[in-house]
């Protein structure tokens, strides 16, 4: 148990006042105030962005944009989750596209309409430059795009700040898997290996694996050579 | 730029002083690892699967007898959510030729390959619990293996999972899992997942606990999140049927005792619906949320183990759930990240284990389950550890190593998540190690498949984390990537072939009566219902710390 002497905060949930720990994270101030999560909670490790959250205080104008596993409350916290943000994933034949800027334009056209705000980038809760890869993406500059939005967990909080509705998140996905697939492309010592594979070159060595007795699986288990520097 | 102040507490500062001030002496320095002998040894004495308290002997169905954690018996020993006289199996709601069930990566490329292998996307329906793609597989953190390099093959991956399994892995499973390694990569890469290169175009690859060779591939320490992502969205482009906030409660069968759909419950507005279907694919994942004897969990919140609850219900065997698996390296300090995870791939790129004195006490790359006993015997009996403010034993994983063997700029370049989700916290990485202790991690057993994904009853699948047997007694880090993904691709593969010769018969749900018969002829008097489907943390259970460790 948390030592009783901890101090306890007031935190609004969506208006309704509630008094907890002062050390819970939001999402678990939530689950001590009485919500069973159905929408809002996923890894609770901040990596999948379901718990999209934002938050003023009492005495502030500025409204904050958090994950909910990831942000400890603080008195006076006025809180409303967004488990989810609307948006149309546009679909594609990653094999029949082409990496420019022209598919970007072509699925995502409202890019063209960034104003250049910066608000998703203040937005975002994983600190990710994310007007910059908007335009990235707008300049065809793929590769850009693709790095500065690889943090990006799709939380949904850029797409419902940004005033020229525009959905980050998306180009973001795009641009990743352009990258890879046409500027980066396949590795060559992957290829050889499954050809190698097809070719059953390893299937005498691992039936006779798969036969061994676990004796002679545990000698020469632990006399295996380890190559690892 | 401000100077930086400690993220720990004041009484830490002496200890951190020396983790420190002995980071020189250790550069370089590895502890030896341990024979054969004294991982037995050191296992027997201080990993939880050998704490016999901790378990109890399952008293009913086909695998009757086996010796499993009392949190797993609890569901398994509980009667189904439904009555079968309440549910109306002659109204259909959903008439499909694969029902997939669970949304992470394995259901995903299940998805994807049926549809790729004949089952038109209107003809599969995939129901998830919670968001798509929200599951484990989007957390790991550190890789996923595939021996594809020169110094390395598929025998040699082999011998490292079964070793590290203890020799108790499914020879056949095995098999798949490491022949068609470079064959998954190679198909991400086809998708356009992002994996981390050398200059020279080839794969950036390290070693993690118990693999005698580097091989597991990484994205930065979000390699679960770029491989979800990316699967996700190719498996909307097919236009695939599923929906989301959907949970599966049991399965049903018909008269021919072929498993043919299952009930479905819809978590937004409580009702029941009725899937049937040719086949159907179990995805569902482990049960790291059932908090093994009490420890914290890496675990995402829907990781209930739902699936071997089903699955044992339509006579499905089960194995491998005596051992479970707890990550050396979960987060000890502070409070509000405990039990998430720091990847294995921090020790990796060289990140070094250390007591309270700043003293190497262990290889750092021990296979998992010895790595946590080691660290365990450092709190428990060598009390060579720190204590939290909420009172939790861990040890230091210094971190700092990391840029001091491998330069300045490396962790923000390779660790962007762990750099990230630390410093919400005030505590800096690159400066300063982080405190952990082990967290439960994985569920080493479940339902048992063959190599095409079949279990014992026809008509049903299983892939990942659900199943049993891939992994022995013991899975080994960048293992569970791949799995998800070999077994996903077979099942959706095998679902598919099965689903064109296949035909229902009439729907029954007798199977629950006959769990529950099971149940009164075992002597087990309960009011439990099972799959639990949510975990429950409302109220006081928020701050519950049950941790039961000697």
């Amino acid at each position: 148990m948390i030592e009783n002497n901890n101090s306890m905060v007031n935190i609004f949930v969506m208006g309704k006042k509630h008094t907890v720990p002062a050390d819970l994270t939001i999402m678990k101030a939530m689950e001590f105030a009485g919500h069973q999560f159905k929408r809002g909670s996923g890894c609770r490790g901040g990596f999948c962005g379901a718990c999209a959250t934002v938050y003023r205080k009492k005495g502030s104008y500025k409204l904050q944009g958090v994950l909910a596993c990831q942000k400890q409350v603080e008195e006076g916290m006025i809180i409303a989750q967004i488990p989810f943000s609307p948006s149309e994933k546009k679909t594609y034949n990653v094999d029949k596209i082409n990496a420019n800027a022209n598919t970007f334009l072509e699925y995502y056209p409202e890019i063209a309409r960034c104003l250049a705000c910066n608000t998703c980038t203040k937005a975002c809760p994983q600190d990710i430059m994310v007007m910059d890869y908007v335009q990235a993406a707008l300049r065809g500059n793929i590769t850009l795009a693709a790095k500065l939005s690889f943090d990006c967990l799709g939380c949904g909080l850029c797409a419902m700040r940004c005033p020229a509705e525009i959905v980050p998140y998306n180009v973001g996905q795009l641009a990743r898997r352009l990258e890879s697939k046409y500027i980066e492309g396949p590795t060559e010592h992957v290829l050889k290996r499954c050809e190698e594979i097809k070719n059953r070159k390893f299937d005498d060595e691992i039936e006779a694996l798969k036969k061994a007795e676990k004796e002679k699986l545990t000698k020469l288990y632990n006399s295996r050579e380890i190559i690892t520097k | 730029m401000t100077e930086y102040k400690s993220g720990y507490p004041d009484y830490m500062q002496e200890s951190l002083q020396k983790v420190a001030d002995s980071r020189s002496s250790r550069f370089g320095k590895e502890f030896t690892p341990m024979t054969a002998e004294q991982r037995q040894q050191i296992l027997e004495k201080f990993h939880p699967d050998w704490k016999p308290q901790m378990k109890r002997i399952l008293r009913i169905g086909p695998s009757k007898g086996m010796n499993i954690p009392h949190e797993v018996a609890d569901i398994i020993e509980a009667h189904p959510m439904i009555k079968p006289e309440e549910i109306d199996l002659s109204k259909i709601d959903y008439d499909v030729d694969l029902l997939i069930i669970g949304g992470g990566g394995a259901g995903l490329s299940a998805g994807i390959l049926a549809n790729e292998n004949g089952v038109a996307a209107d003809q599969i329906l995939l129901i998830q619990k919670l968001r798509l793609g929200d599951a484990n597989s989007k957390m790991a953190q550190g890789g996923i293996q595939a021996a594809d390099t020169i110094n390395d093959n598929p025998a040699i991956h082999y011998l490292d999972v079964i070793g590290g399994g203890h020799y108790a892995n499914k020879p056949d499973l095995v098999e798949a899992l490491v022949k068609d390694a470079p064959n998954v990569i190679k198909w991400h890469e086809s998708l356009g997942v992002m994996f981390d290169k050398n200059p020279d175009g080839t794969m950036q690859e390290i070693a993690g606990g118990g693999t005698s060779r580097n091989r597991m591939h990484s994205c930065k320490d979000y390699t679960g999140l770029e491989l979800t992502r990316v699967v996700l969205d190719e498996f909307i482009n097919k236009e695939i049927g599923y929906k989301e906030f959907t949970a599966a409660v049991d399965l049903i069968m018909d008269d021919k005792e072929q498993v043919s759909g299952a009930v479905l419950y819809d978590l937004e507005n409580e009702e029941y619906h009725i899937a049937r279907a040719k086949s159907t694919i179990l995805s569902t994942g482990g049960f790291g949320r059932l908090h093994i004897q009490g420890y914290a969990t890496t675990n995402h919140y829907g990781a209930t183990g739902d699936g071997i609850v089903m699955a044992y219900r339509t006579g499905a065997v089960l194995r491998d759930l005596d051992s479970t698996q707890y990550h050396p390296t979960g987060a000890a300090y502070p409070e509000q990240i405990v039990g998430q995870l720091a990847t294995e791939k921090l020790r990796g790129r060289g990140a070094q284990p250390v007591n309270k004195q700043g003293e190497l006490f262990v290889y750092h790359l021990e296979p998992r389950d010895v790595e946590s006993s080691s660290y365990i015997r450092e709190c428990y009996e060598r009390d060579n550890c720190l204590t939290t403010p909420t009172g939790m034993k861990a040890i230091w994983l210094d971190t700092p190593m990391i840029e001091k063997v491998n330069g300045p700029g490396t962790i923000e370049k390779e660790f962007a998540a762990m750099l990230r989700n630390f410093n919400r916290w005030g505590i800096d990485i690159r400066k300063e190690p982080m405190l952990v202790f082990p967290t439960l991690h994985y569920q080493n057993g479940g339902v048992e498949i063959n190599a095409n994904t079949e279990t014992n009853v026809p008509g049903l699948f299983c892939a990942g984390e659900v199943c049993g047997g891939v992994h022995g007694k013991n899975r080994l880090m960048g293992n569970s990537q791949l799995d998800i993904y070999v077994f996903g691709r077979r099942a959706g593969k095998a679902a598919a072939t099965h689903a064109k010769k296949a035909s229902s018969g009439k729907l029954t749900l007798n199977h629950l009566k006959r769990y529950d018969r099971w149940l009164e002829e075992a002597g087990i008097i309960t009011d439990r219902k099972s799959p639990i489907i949510l975990p429950e943390y409302r109220g006081k259970r928020t701050l519950e710390h049950r941790l039961k460790i000697m």
